[in-house]
């Protein structure tokens, strides 16, 4: 230890031994930067932080809300369609209600309508069937009469008895006629 | 030391292994102050250094941080780096609680200085650690040893030193050894190992490197064909070498940096240890 001081004295060379400019000169050194970073350096970054931070937190807030506006519309247009597929549903059944509607009136109609052609066709056939009678009634009688007078000749030519032979003669025609039509 | 004085007595023959005054390539740049004189005024190499450093730690981050954008472009996404990491794995992690954000740029300051200083050793022509002269790291680290006191005497007031030397719960005839030992490590190891770790290693490192280049140049010089070939294996573990130096450089800008981290966390809450 003693011969490391004496050799350390000999060269000038104690390795411990400081020189107080070069320490002068680092602590300033030191102090001069210390003194830009705490001016400039570091309230410049940590501001950018502080920025950088607040830009990404905000479009966070911004991203979130635009996604629960767009949950908002998608709940809504859901909303909508189900209501449009109830109102397209109601509007089927009311058509398909309609269309039962309108073909009973249809079927109803026609019914009525051939009941009543046919009612037309049996009073028109009745009136001609009259129609018939009261001519069948008038020549009948001619034809009675005309048979009778060539059967009969001369003689029946008298007016009085000639008419009651016809009177009797259609009585008994008319009582036939309405037996049959009881009958019938 | 007899070792080494052998071959400065036979100085005519044989290899003469450098000293420490050697290794500052005095030839390229004088570099001021003697070694081991207290009040040598002169100005060199050393200083110069060590003032080139804060030019160019400043200008650096003085550019990074002046553009402030949101999407950062390259010098600024490296200086917000740099920044980033003293300041969250570092004063963050360390430190902690909600202020610890008062005491970043002491330590972004330390870090990037020491580590600028340091690597100025491996740089070719440059080839001097700053730290690898006492006075510089005496500095720095006083700088940090009054730092911290002065935080704990402003947090605790004068009771600091009580907090710092007298644990809690230990009996009265424990604390005739403990309080001496606190007093000794805290107050006297402390700044002593803190610049005492960064010069060592950067002195030590600086010296291996010297001695190898010249150990090859005395080797490549002695014209003997076996001594020349074995030259290439010191190259070889030179290189080697330097490549480790360049590691310490960089971690003892870290050690140093986060030793001084730990010191100011312990000042902050001397009450709670």
């Amino acid at each position: 230890m003693l011969n490391a001081a004496i050799m350390a004295a000999e060269e000038g060379s104690n390795p411990l031994i400081p020189n107080l400019w070069e320490l002068l000169v680092t602590v300033v050194g030191f102090a001069v930067l210390l003194f830009i970073v705490f001016k400039y350096v570091m309230p410049a970054f940590e501001k950018t932080f502080a920025e950088r931070t607040e830009a990404i937190e905000g479009g966070i807030a911004k991203a979130e809300a635009a996604q629960a506006e767009a949950n908002a519309a998608l709940d809504e247009y859901k909303q909508q369609l189900v209501d449009a597929r109830t109102e397209a549903n109601r509007i089927r059944e009311e058509a398909r209600a309609e269309g039962a509607q309108i073909l009973a009136d249809l079927k109803e109609k026609a019914a009525a309508e051939s009941a009543r052609i046919t009612e037309q066709a049996h009073v028109q056939i009745e009136a001609e069937r009259q129609a018939a009678v009261v001519s069948l009634r008038a020549e009948v009688g001619t034809l009675a009469t005309d048979l009778a007078s060539r059967i009969v000749g001369e003689s029946l030519a008298d007016d009085a008895r000639s008419s009651r032979v016809i009177d009797r003669f259609l009585a008994d025609l008319e009582t036939s006629s309405q037996s049959a039509g009881a009958a019938k | 030391m007899i070792a080494l004085a052998l071959p400065a007595a036979t100085t005519e023959e044989g290899f003469v292994a450098p000293t420490i005054e050697d290794t500052h390539y005095r030839d390229i740049l004088p570099w001021g102050g003697e070694y081991g004189v207290l009040l040598d005024p002169g100005f060199g190499k050393q200083m110069l250094l060590t003032i080139l450093s804060v030019v160019l730690i400043a200008t650096f981050f003085l550019i990074a941080s002046r553009r402030r954008q949101l999407v950062p472009g390259k010098v600024q996404f490296l200086g917000e780096a740099a920044y980033g990491f003293v300041r969250n794995s570092i004063g963050k992690d360390i430190i902690g609680g909600r202020d610890f954000l008062k005491y970043v740029p002491w330590l972004f300051t330390a870090f990037f200085f020491v580590l600028v200083n340091n690597i100025f050793g491996a740089v070719p022509f440059l080839q001097l650690p700053t730290f690898s002269h006492p006075g510089s790291a005496y500095g720095i680290a006083a700088i940090f040893f009054l730092l911290w006191v002065g935080i704990g005497l402003k947090k605790h007031g004068i009771r600091y030193f009580k907090l710092a030397v007298v644990p809690s719960g230990v009996p009265w005839y424990i604390l005739l050894i403990v309080v001496p030992i606190e007093i000794i490590s805290n107050f006297i190891v402390r700044p002593v190992t803190h610049s005492l770790r960064l010069f060592a290693t950067m002195l030590a490192g600086h010296l291996i490197v010297t001695l190898a280049g010249s150990a090859i140049e005395y080797m490549m010089m002695t014209g003997n064909i076996l001594l020349q070939g074995t030259s290439v294996l010191v190259l070889v573990g030179s290189v080697a070498m330097y490549m480790l130096e360049a590691l310490i450089m960089i971690l003892q800008a870290y050690v140093f940096t986060l030793l001084a981290a730990i010191y100011i966390e312990g000042a902050l809450h001397a009450d709670a240890h």
